[in-house]
């Protein structure tokens, strides 16, 4: 008996893909594509809040390798969210080309599909499945300016580091049901406390940690991600730097603190030397970028290396401390998810606007957009963590799971992670100074293109990212309230 | 209604309520913006006087007006606000400041004109100052502390001084504003991500205390005072927060970003970054550090002493090094803050008492002194002390009141700048037991040379600008004297360093009960 309720987000995800598909073979008006799409979407959601509010404790699908738990109900919700904002900063950017609008969201939704799988996915098999099916549509979209050589090159790039990873995922997972018997996270946590001085176990760790470290890009697997993200669309830039990345997040979650959680001694210290270099090396390079989308590439990189920090304190921690360490990771992707879209978004918006999206390009956008320069306050300096927006509460949450527990080692990193924030304020500061502080550049575009108006569903995706990172910094209560919920995941059983 | 908490809460978010208000204004409703200004600045200092009818001086050691909501239940933070003794003369001096920088700039709005944005900055800082003054809660603390960044990285870098000048270190030229905005951010910003650390560190070992790991400040102290906090971890989040709160204040040798930022600031920036803000750091010290970590700040003390003199020795060495007039203020305050943190560092009642009137009054003639020279600057182009000469006969009345601050400044008995300085003196001869008395006993008496350099800069600084011949230059203007918002803006501001001045008790009546238990209960009297 199939719990159809549990499976109703992707199952609606897949018919609309599907609906779209056939749409678009019929329809002559292609962005009513975009609209299936984005009714689609908020569809899925529907059925996320009915199990959200019901009594039924978790759902286990298939003997326990599909679970629609508490943390596979909040990542589902934030994917279907970061999917919507994607779909309405794609709306004017497919159209302002000639691009293939119902194959774009084809892919697009397939990509969610994948990540929402990923998300309930509690065994290698659907692991693998929902990696692959978060990143196969994106190959394709990376390249989707065909055009453009820096497209071809980003779609190239992505797709042969995409295969590379995955092998080296499917290799290590090969290794592990060698030596564990299982499939299953909880099959191989009870075997893995036994193995943790086997050589060949150790090996695929490193090797699966490896293959979901160039999902998330973090360094040292991070060498596509600038080149893919400046040559990409950019809202798909967008979707590969928040969904994509949280789909890697959601699974190095769940392996590491469910199928190698007794093993925590063997990959805390991989995670270390991963988090240190991300945020250092991502940062250092970030200094010097002047095209904005790449300096945004690199910040995504360091976000990342933030967002391992909580993990090294698995080996140090109780049950308590674990839950802690996943709920800070989590507040983190979400505070994250939503002003990086915000910056995609602006970065959409202004590059319309000053018709460049370089650094210089878009000095003195406060004289004739002032709307979009104050978002670019509130987004870039989101990112650097300043209060009162989201950011601050992202690296607090952070920074109060190393501190609290009681390692040097974490103390360490923490002194690490907060030298980083304070350097990366520089090169975001840039930015903003550049759109508030300097004067209109002489190549700028003439004065009806400046003040052309920011189309609806643009707006409407800065307006509600905008609103988001506001509010929640005032109030971090609205994000705790889920990112709580996800304890669960580190609690066993 | 207003005692329990929400008069507090109102003069913190009245201002940003302000500025939101003022944000959906149209930009050419100049008068919407000046009124929605004032009554969102003006209203917090009328809060603020019925404090001051209401507050109990008797029990000034007692958290008033306060409130204890939750916040954000998962970390365990709370909407902990509440006035003592201490904050509360500051929470007013620095609602009344904020008032005065708003009426001040209804007819000095800097370049580039932008009202509209200029006033929500001015608001958004009030909220910021103001809350910082009443958390009660570290991770409230934080926030406000924060809060104060954005603000003045845009006051500074729109509307900031735009001649060029070398980087040092670089070979490049960069404008002023630009160069001064990103070193106050980074500097602010560098100390208080430490700041943080410190506060995590705390939070973590009151676990091993109490039922639930805690940010609240008057738990932590009663933790603290029964010697909660010990040993190397101890030594090492002092030194943590010790970064944070010394840059805001700042100390030597963290003070750099400071000359830049004042000069380069429009003149109500540099108020209120003078007038305020550095207190934020000096009051971090007293409500924070001394209090949960008291065995920690009695290691730490004579190092605070030592780098405090060295401030007041650099200041006005530096003072006596300047052609600017700005410039020549803004080193001054590093001199007049290294008092007050001398003045800190006894852990005595009289050097800390001494350390808040000396916040009160540098609030007072300071903010003062920057809102002349920004007045001076705008009526002649200039800071060069050098072509300035002269100004007590082309404008009498800018002339006098200059003189009366810098003479206020210099620490004149009799006049608020007195007691800070020497009573932190006093303080210094005899530190709190268990000091070393040798280096307390020579930050004194360096302390004492400091305020003779600190009468020779001033009166210098006023020969060479009041005094002498006009030079010939200023001829053809027409130059025009104190206009009626300046007074406006200035008058209370002289009223209140006289007034402190005779009669200091209106400071110490609410400051000593709360220094006194503070002393007892950390230091053991």
């Amino acid at each position: 008996m199939i719990d159809y309720l549990a499976l109703a987000p992707e199952i609606i995800i897949a018919a609309t893909a599907v609906v779209v598909l056939l749409a678009d073979l019929w329809l002559v008006r292609k962005y009513w594509t975009a609209i299936i799409a984005v009714i689609g979407t908020t569809a899925a959601a529907i059925p996320l809040i009915v199990m959200a509010v019901s009594p039924v404790g978790d759902r286990m699908l298939f003997d326990g390798s599909y679970v629609v738990d508490p943390f596979a109900l909040v990542m589902k919700g934030l994917f279907l969210m970061a999917g919507y904002v994607v779909l309405l900063m794609s709306f004017s950017y497919v159209e302002s080309d000639r691009y293939y609008e119902g194959e774009y969201y084809f892919l697009l939704l397939l990509s969610i599909l994948g990540s929402l799988v990923l998300a309930s996915a509690r065994d290698l098999i659907g692991l693998f499945i929902g990696i692959e099916l978060v990143a196969s549509p994106m190959y394709v979209l990376a390249g989707f300016r065909k055009g453009d050589l820096k497209s071809n090159e980003a779609a190239l790039k992505y797709y042969l580091l995409g295969v590379l990873a995955s092998a080296l995922l499917l290799y290590g997972s090969s290794f592990v049901f060698g030596l564990t018997g299982a499939l299953t996270y909880d099959g191989i946590a009870s075997a893995a406390g036994g193995l943790v001085h086997e050589p060949a176990f150790v090996m695929a760790v490193l090797f699966v940690l490896a293959g979901i470290g160039f999902k998330v890009s973090a360094v040292p697997f991070h060498f596509w991600a600038p080149d893919t993200y400046e040559g990409a669309p950019t809202p798909i830039t967008a979707y590969l730097s928040v969904s994509s990345k949280a789909a890697g997040f959601v699974a190095l979650l769940a392996v590491t603190y469910r199928a190698f959680g007794p093993a925590s001694a063997t990959w805390a210290p991989v995670v270390w030397v991963m988090a240190a270099l991300s945020m250092t090396i991502a940062n250092l390079t970030a200094l010097r970028q002047d095209n904005i989308v790449r300096m945004l590439a690199y910040s995504s990189i360091s976000h990342a290396g933030f967002m391992l920090v909580p993990f090294v304190v698995a080996p140090y921690v109780g049950a308590e401390g674990l839950g802690n360490a996943v709920a800070a990771t989590v507040t983190y992707l979400v505070i994250y998810a939503f002003m990086n879209l915000g910056a995609f978004a602006l970065v959409i918006a202004g590059s319309r606007k000053a018709r460049s999206g370089t650094v210089e390009g878009w000095a003195g956008m406060a004289t004739y957009a002032p709307g979009l320069a104050f978002l670019g306050a509130v987004f870039f300096f989101g990112l650097a963590g300043i209060p009162p927006l989201a950011g601050w509460f992202a690296k607090f949450v952070m920074f109060r799971v190393v501190l609290t527990a009681g390692s040097g080692w974490a103390v360490g990193l923490a002194v690490i992670a907060a030298l980083n924030s304070v350097v990366a304020v520089y090169y975001y500061a840039r930015v903003v100074k550049a759109m508030w502080m300097d004067p209109i550049p002489v190549t700028a575009p003439d004065l009806e293109v400046r003040e052309a108006a920011v189309p609806m569903p643009l707006a409407l995706a800065l307006g509600i990212t905008a609103a988001i990172v506001l509010v929640v910094g005032a109030v971090p209560g609205l994000v705790t309230f889920f990112s709580d919920a996800t304890k669960t995941l580190a609690g066993g059983g | 209604m207003l005692d329990n908490g929400w008069g507090l809460s109102l003069i913190v978010f009245l201002p940003i309520a302000g500025a939101l208000i003022i944000l959906l204004t149209p930009k050419k409703n100049l008068v919407a913006i000046k009124a929605f200004g004032l009554t969102f600045t003006a209203l917090p200092v009328l809060l603020a006087a019925y404090m001051i009818a209401r507050f109990d001086y008797g029990a000034g050691s007692a958290f008033q007006f306060g409130t204890d909501l939750s916040w954000i239940t998962s970390i365990n933070a709370r909407y902990h606000i509440g006035v003592d003794g201490i904050s509360f003369p500051m929470l007013v001096l620095s609602t009344v400041l904020t008032l005065l920088a708003v009426i001040y700039t209804f007819n000095h709005w800097p370049e580039p004109y932008n009202p509209k944005a200029f006033m929500a900055l001015i608001l958004v800082l009030g909220t910021a100052m103001n809350g910082t003054f009443v958390a009660l809660d570290l991770v409230l603390f934080f926030v406000f502390f924060e809060l104060v960044l954005l603000p003045m990285y845009f006051m500074i870098g729109i509307w900031g001084d735009k001649t060029m000048m070398k980087v040092p270190g670089f070979k490049i030229e960069a404008e002023t504003r630009l160069y001064a905005a990103i070193k106050f951010f980074v500097f602010t910003l560098f100390g208080s991500a430490f700041m943080l650390l410190g506060f995590l560190a705390v939070y973590y070992r009151s676990g091993e205390y109490l039922a639930s790991r805690t940010f609240d400040i008057p738990k932590l102290i009663e933790l603290g005072s029964s010697g909660a906090f010990t040993g190397t971890f101890a030594f090492l989040v002092f030194g943590a927060l010790f970064l944070g709160f010394a840059v805001k204040v700042p100390m030597w040798p963290l003070h750099s970003w400071l000359p830049d930022a004042h000069t380069a600031a429009p003149t109500v920036g540099s108020v209120l970054l003078a007038g305020i803000m550095l207190k934020l750091g000096s009051y971090g010290f007293i409500r924070i550090s001394l209090p949960i970590l008291p065995q920690e700040a009695h290691r730490w003390a004579p190092a605070i002493a030592i780098l405090a003199v060295i401030g007041i020795i650099y200041g006005a060495l530096a003072c006596l090094a300047q052609t600017d007039m700005k410039r020549l203020i803004a080193f001054s305050s590093v001199g007049h803050m290294g008092f007050v943190m001398l003045g800190i560092s006894t852990l005595t009642v009289v050097g800390i008492n001494a350390a808040v009137i000396g916040m009160v009054a540098h609030g007072l003639i300071t903010g003062l002194l920057f809102f002349v020279a920004g007045s001076m600057s705008h009526r002649y182009h200039t800071r060069e002390m050098a072509r300035l000469g002269g100004n007590q006969t082309l404008m009498p009345k800018m002339g006098a009141i200059l003189g009366f601050t810098a003479i206020a400044s210099l620490g004149l008995p009799g006049l608020a700048g007195f007691w800070g300085e020497f009573m932190s003196l006093v303080g210094s001869y005899s530190p709190a037991f268990g000091l070393n008395l040798g280096v307390f006993r020579t930050a004194m008496v360096f302390g004492a040379i400091g305020t003779v350099l600190t009468a020779g800069y001033m009166l210098w600084m006023l020969q060479r600008v009041n005094l002498g011949e006009p030079s010939s230059e200023w001829g053809g203007h027409a130059l025009v004297d104190a206009d009626a918002y300046e007074l406006t803006a200035w008058v209370p501001l002289m009223v209140l360093i006289v007034a402190v001045g005779v009669f200091p008790k209106l400071v110490f009546g609410a400051t000593n009960s709360a220094v006194v238990a503070l002393v007892a209960k950390a230091f053991g009297g």
